[in-house]
């Protein structure tokens, strides 16, 4: 990880990033065949290699659907794993187009580091894994607990502000991958194991008995998850951003894998404009006028998505709730393709 | 047809042009020249590009993130330290972790070193086949792996807290650390310091006064029944004039972990242990060479004046032995310094978990920071390299006089 670390800002200093940054991504995407997508290093129903080598997830989905775009084949995806404190040196170095790894939004991030959010694929809270056996029933009850925590995250802050607001003691252990994180909370180095709730659910998995764990109710901060593309190309930046605008708009209109072929020969103006048989919406983006329909065909709708990989079609099974749409009581919302 | 004798060069300017040039004269000096200022232009080139890029990719950089509040905690600060408080004094803590384990995992490791080394080389079968089979196992296995070994197999099987260990009802061992009473320090505190500080400066120039009268007079002095007296009379008096110099918080055990008294971390046990035993069999192979180095008739001739084994070893074998291991040692010394970052893979806040690791994620500033640690690296190095060399020129100097 250190080692990953310096290669990257030695790539930073020695200045590699130029010509990948300056307004050039889609055409560097392009001749180079792949899009190059940085992920995590393996967290179930986000980005996690399955048992054959294939990367799945909601997070690689975004991917695979910008692959689709521009490719029209969601398999010319590089997936580059990447710890927590290694991403964003990974994407301000060019070494990545896109950094699509359950990260949280925030201003500093989005200021300091030369990179933009491009939207929001989770709506996500810290929240806190414990052992049943320690009989807590809320968060409040954790003072003097010893706490594991991936190093490198905001989880790290929101811990500590929380701890103080609630005049509680804790011990912080911080470890640079989630796997040691996880080791060190099963072996029972901490009381407490705290990172994003979706995140506890899928690690809880991982678990020798995920039975005997339990998710506390208390969500202690908001966690917008989303990907990140580098300053100074708004071209890419509006791909990007689109790609995932209508992943959720397709949801909206009702557009799925299955019948997106029928669909797109539908006379309703709003699909005919989403389709590209009215209008040259795909094109102004950089893209084709059929980018929708390659989208859905490929990984279907936020909603297929979202249950295929996080939600009730998957393992984790987690609710909806703040992801639903917009119109069916969530806050998933996108602006019109039009 | 006279031969004129061919002058020799003004004195001046051929002690220049050797500090200069060396033998290759002034063209090895432009040479010189030439080399700096391509490596300097090379650096100049790398700055300047990573200033541009950054500024043209609105990328923060500079040096002011220092003076942000940090908030997050660390586990282990030697230094009072709090989420408030600035990314300097997370950069302190750090370094401040680093240096300990360091300089305690140099300690250890020296003393297991030298003990196996003899230990090998004793005539003692059975002692020297041990040291030996320690040797060949732990420089052959990954230290990563020991570090893992140490704190996942061995200090993890640890009962937890409720179930710990207790000696005395004082001292737990459990998986939380090894939990001990915490002195504080009372009224006679400072008197009781001052009479230890006195007994040890007074035992010092006792020895050296009787050291002296030997050489001079040859006289032995037995010194050892003023010495118990200064360091154990001493402060024992004074602490009953003045009272007990500290008393002992317990720890207890509240609700997750103990409260009170003080606290090892597992983290640093593990990697303490692991960087200490590990560096030792590179250590003791290089002590080993050290000894064997010196011609057998050393020890030959200690025997045949009648001193012991030891003695000869101590007195005559070891000290010139150490002008051969001192090198070799400093590499052993600098390479523990620098393998207690894999700390970060067992969650101990050193210097490049804390600063280039969470401090890093957090402020984006990946080339000032890097930049940081690497030069703090390398000035531990560099201090440590000095002190050894230090030692070796005070070595050098007393076998020659």
């Amino acid at each position: 990880m250190k080692r990953a670390s310096l290669v990257f800002t030695f790539a930073l200093a020695a200045g590699f990033s130029t010509q990948a940054a300056t307004a050039q991504t889609l055409k560097t995407v392009k001749d180079r065949g792949m899009l190059s997508c940085g992920v995590s290093q393996g967290l179930p129903g986000f980005s996690a290699p399955d048992d054959k080598g294939n990367w799945t997830g909601l997070d690689v989905d975004v991917c695979r659907a910008l692959a689709a775009a521009i490719f029209n084949d969601a398999t010319k995806v590089k997936f580059v794993p990447l710890s927590a404190k290694d991403r964003f040196t990974a994407l301000q170095s060019g070494e990545i187009d896109v950094l699509s790894r359950n990260t949280t939004w925030t201003l500093s991030r989005d200021t300091s580091l030369g990179a933009n959010f491009t939207g929001v694929t989770y709506y996500d809270g810290q929240g806190f894994l414990v052992k049943k056996s320690l009989k807590v029933n809320s968060a409040l009850e954790l003072n003097s607990a010893s706490v594991c925590v991936q190093t490198g995250t905001t989880t790290e802050q929101n811990l500590a502000d929380y701890f103080k607001g609630n005049n509680m003691k804790y011990e912080v252990i911080a470890f640079a991958s989630a796997d040691e994180t996880v080791k060190a909370y099963e072996s029972g180095r901490c009381d407490v194991f705290t990172s994003d709730v979706s995140q506890l659910y899928a690690e809880r998995l991982k678990l020798a008995n995920p039975a005997d764990h339990a998710v506390l109710p208390e969500v202690i901060s908001k966690e917008p998850l989303g990907p990140m593309v580098r300053h100074g190309d708004d071209q890419w930046f509006d791909i990007v951003k689109w790609v995932l605008f209508a992943m959720v708009d397709t949801e909206e209109l009702g557009v799925t894998q299955k019948n997106v072929d029928d669909m797109a020969k539908s006379d309703k103006p709003e699909l005919k404009r989403a389709f590209g048989t009215d209008g040259n919406l795909g094109e102004q983006l950089g893209l084709t006028k059929d980018w929708v329909s390659r989208i859905v065909k490929a990984v279907g709708n936020y909603g297929e998505s979202f249950d295929r990989n996080v939600g009730a079609g998957s393992k984790l099974g987690i609710a909806r709730g703040l992801n639903q749409l917009w119109n069916k009581g969530g806050i998933q919302y996108a602006p019109p393709i039009r | 047809m006279t031969i004129e004798p061919r002058k020799p060069p003004p004195q001046f300017a051929a002690r220049l042009r050797r500090a200069l040039g060396g033998r290759a004269g002034w063209g090895g000096f432009a040479l010189q020249i030439l080399f700096v200022a391509v490596l300097a232009w090379i650096g100049y080139e790398i700055v300047a590009n990573a200033r541009a890029n950054l500024q043209s990719q609105r990328i923060t950089a500079g040096f002011g993130f220092l003076n942000n509040t940090a908030g997050f905690d660390v586990s282990q600060n030697l230094i009072p330290y709090s989420g408030s408080d600035t990314y300097t004094r997370v950069f302190l803590v750090g370094l401040l972790n680093t240096l300990l384990v360091s300089i305690i995992g140099i300690f250890f490791a020296t003393v297991i070193g030298f003990l196996v080394a003899l230990g090998r080389l004793s005539p003692n079968w059975l002692l020297s086949r041990i040291s030996g089979g320690y040797v060949e196992l732990i420089r052959n296995l990954p230290l990563l792996f020991q570090i893992l070994f140490w704190y996942l197999a061995v200090l993890s099987a640890l009962p937890n807290p409720r179930q710990s260990i207790s000696l005395f009802g004082s001292f737990f061992l459990s998986n939380r650390g090894f939990v001990v009473p915490r002195p504080v320090g009372q009224a006679g505190f400072e008197p009781f310091a001052a009479a230890v500080l006195i007994g040890i400066v007074a035992s010092l120039l006792l020895q050296r006064y009787a050291r002296r009268q030997l050489f001079d007079s040859g006289r032995l002095i037995t010194i050892w029944p003023y010495v118990v007296g200064l360091l154990i009379g001493l402060p024992l008096v004074t602490s009953l004039v003045f009272g007990a110099p500290v008393t002992f918080e317990m720890p207890e055990l509240k609700g997750f972990n103990f409260s009170g008294g003080s606290r090892l971390i597992p983290e640093f046990v593990a990697l303490t242990v692991a960087l200490s035993t590990y560096t030792a069999a590179f250590i003791a192979e290089i002590v080993r060479a050290g000894i064997l180095s010196v011609h057998k008739g050393q020890m030959e001739a200690g025997a045949s004046l009648g001193l012991s084994r030891g003695s000869t070893l101590r007195l005559v074998v070891v000290p010139q032995a150490l002008r051969v291991i001192l090198p070799p040692l400093t590499n052993q010394y600098l390479n523990l310094t620098k393998n207690s970052s894999l700390a970060v893979a067992i969650g101990y806040p050193d210097l490049v978990s804390v600063f280039a690791g969470t401090t890093l994620s957090q402020t984006g500033q990946a080339i000032e920071i890097i930049g940081i640690t690497m030069g703090v690296y390398l000035l531990i190095s560099l201090v440590t390299s000095a002190l050894m060399s230090f030692y070796g020129w005070r070595i050098g100097r007393s076998m020659n006089a």
